[in-house]
């Protein structure tokens, strides 16, 4: 048991080296020199050797790529002297565009994404497994027909466009709700509910169409099993049976779904915070897109990427409790 | 998210789509079946459509007199701000559809070569990654040993990942060049492993066969028996697999290019026009009604087609 958690942490840290390793060689191969657009247009050669030695970009490759591993963990100093730029740990770069440490930005922006990620899971994972334990149930009838067929609009849906719909709709036409502003709870616990519903909404909707779907054809799986016919063979009744003998079957692969899902919401909805401006991670990452700001999108992938391969592995872990037959086939 | 093609894992899970053994459909069974479900029936005309709307693109521009560059001053009103003059977004006879505030660009026209491009890119990759993951799924099921290892573990790997950041990340660092292109080396490379695990679990499975067993008492080479006996009976999967795997690289263009590190202007793209709509949407709303309306519809289709296939196609394999 303890071996094969050793074994999982021990696979996600080497997924994530690579993954930054990875990350790393794309913005040093193929991205255009950060030194000359950080100097700009009225640049002398002399300058950009400056800006060079004081990023560290004369460097090789693999003192870099260390540099900047080891800013994570210890933190680092950009320059020399009197310009020297210090950047604390958990250092992830540092934007020279905005003159802020990368870690900082991300912090700041995270409770936004943070609060639209928590209060859509919620909603999805309450319709997704609802809707998809509806259908299963009423397999064939008009329910079923209805959820499913809510559930192909859904992940046909883009969710930029399901944005624009409802925000055009509920805000421009019928003035139910106001634009979307960024206010804290504490500041207008109104105002603060009711710019983060459609988010929360448009969000919820994709996710939920996916996971009804998953739950119903998991759900009709698990119906037609042996066991199933044993439960109900001993005379227990349907609500009974479904309750404590399919659900948990039917429920562990969404676990793992929703690990991951969850963990890339908090690296930022990138199109859900655009569209509605709500200043999330997902937002910066786009704006540092707009403006070719490097540092911040990659210290923003890496963090995503870092999110995803940590809640990989927390579900993996969690598996071997909640799904005693992982932990035979392991053993 | 609708948009990463890893929904693609989930939805086709080796669950069903067993060909365990048994003859493959026929093709005219399967269209029968398939002609009898009216929904089946319509995303085919839509798909069909929207091809039709691609391959003459340039025709259409020839009898509407504009082309997809084409400004269009005098369709939309310098003095409010460049809203299109007339009812529904500047539909009229001149405009089908109407024009893009700003530059009266003709939207019927951008969106017939948005078609053009979004299909070229999903078409494309969706041909890579189902060649390229059948030739590695059928190495790994067949061959078992290190190959499978090596290849397995590659696959693992890019599953893990963060897919969608990362072909963001990638394609922002990526110099701008041939765009369409880039997209589908990106969306191939984070495509190819759901293709790729699919087959290789079903060619484990039919690997220990009878059928295959006698094609290798028989003396038949190893390429053989990969060729002759294991890939007629992944058809129907692979079918499956295409079928689905192109709405989604559709979804997956349209996200990359709204958020700007896709197709890039002025080629037209659907994404990219949505995005471009974003800052219009309370004055000019059919700006993202309409190309917002097409994409939803060939995804949709795409995916009911897709569906319903599988249903088939395993009903097919169960019933005989």
């Amino acid at each position: 048991m303890t071996l094969t958690i050793l074994r999982r942490v021990l696979a996600a840290v080497g997924v994530l080296l690579l993954i930054s390793l990875f990350t790393f060689l794309i913005f040093f191969w193929l991205s255009p020199d950060p030194a000359v657009q950080i100097c700009g247009k009225t640049c002398t050669p002399e300058r950009i050797d400056q800006i060079r030695t004081q990023l560290g970009l004369n460097l090789p490759f693999w003192e870099q790529y260390w540099q900047f591993l080891s800013g994570i963990f210890t933190g680092r100093t950009y320059g020399e002297g009197a310009a020297a730029i210090d950047c604390a740990a958990p250092c992830l770069g540092f934007s020279f565009q905005t003159n802020e440490s990368v870690t900082d930005m991300i912090v700041a922006r995270m409770p936004v994404s943070v609060t639209l990620a928590i209060g859509a899971a919620l909603l999805w994972l309450l319709a997704g497994i609802g809707g998809g334990l509806l259908s299963a149930v009423k397999q064939g009838t008009g329910w079923d027909r209805g959820v499913m067929m809510t559930a192909l609009a859904g992940i046909s849906l883009p969710n930029y466009f399901v944005a624009l719909l409802l925000q055009y709709l509920l805000v421009v036409q019928l003035r139910w709700l106001p634009f979307p502003q960024s206010v804290t709870f504490a500041e207008d616990p109104l105002l603060w509910f009711q710019s983060y519903l459609m988010p929360w909404l448009v969000l919820a909707f994709g996710y939920a169409a996916m996971y009804s779907r998953i739950v119903r054809t998991n759900v009709i799986d698990t119906l037609g099993q042996n066991f199933m016919r044993t439960a109900r063979a001993k005379g227990l009744d349907g609500p009974i049976v479904l309750r404590r003998h399919a659900l948990r079957p039917s429920l562990t692969p969404v676990v793992t779904l929703f690990g991951m899902d969850f963990a890339g919401l908090l690296g930022g909805a990138l199109i859900t915070e655009t569209v509605f401006g709500l200043n999330g991670v997902g937002k910066l990452t786009a704006d540092s897109i707009a403006k070719n700001d490097q540092p911040v999108i990659m210290g923003v992938t890496l963090l995503a990427a870092a999110l995803v391969v940590v809640a990989n592995m927390l579900v993996d872990v969690a598996y071997t409790y909640l799904d005693p037959r992982v932990r035979v086939k392991s053993a | 998210m609708s948009t990463v093609p890893s929904e693609l894992a989930v939805e086709t899970e080796p669950k069903g789509v067993l060909p365990t053994g048994s003859a493959p459909t026929p093709a005219r069974r399967v269209i029968t079946t398939l002609r009898k479900s009216p929904a089946v029936v319509v995303s085919v005309c839509i798909i069909v459509f929207i091809v039709l709307l691609a391959v003459f693109a340039p025709v259409l521009s020839a009898i509407t007199g504009w082309g997809p560059y084409d400004y269009d001053p005098s369709a939309i009103d310098s003095d409010l701000g460049g809203i299109p003059i007339g009812p529904l977004g500047g539909i009229s006879a001149e405009h089908w559809l109407g024009v893009e505030p700003g530059n009266g660009r003709d939207i019927l026209v951008r969106v017939a070569y948005g078609a053009r491009v979004s299909l070229m890119i999903a078409v494309s990759a969706t041909l890579i990654t189902t060649t390229f993951g059948v030739i590695m799924g059928m190495i790994a099921g067949f061959f078992g040993g290190l190959a499978d290892q090596v290849i397995s573990r590659v696959m693992d790997f890019l599953m893990a990942f963060p897919s969608l950041i990362f072909m963001i990340a990638l394609l922002s660092a990526l110099p701008a060049g041939n765009r369409p292109a880039l997209l589908v080396l990106v969306l191939s490379i984070f495509g190819w492993p759901y293709t790729a695990r699919v087959i290789r679990g079903q060619t484990m499975s039919l690997r220990n066969s009878e059928f295959v067993e006698a094609a290798r008492a028989s003396g038949a080479r190893p390429l053989k028996i990969a060729f002759r006996e294991v890939l007629p009976n992944l058809r129907g999967t692979i079918i499956v697999l295409a079928t689905l795997a192109v709405p989604s690289y559709i979804g997956t263009e349209a996200g990359l290019s709204f958020l700007g590190v896709g197709v890039m202007p002025p080629t037209p793209s659907w994404g990219q026009m949505i995005s471009t709509a974003v800052g219009w949407y309370a004055v000019d709303p059919m700006f993202f009604l309409i190309p917002g309306t097409f994409l939803f519809l060939t995804v949709f289709s795409f995916t009911v087609l897709g569906d319903n296939l599988r249903r088939v196609l395993d009903a097919g394999d169960a019933a005989s």
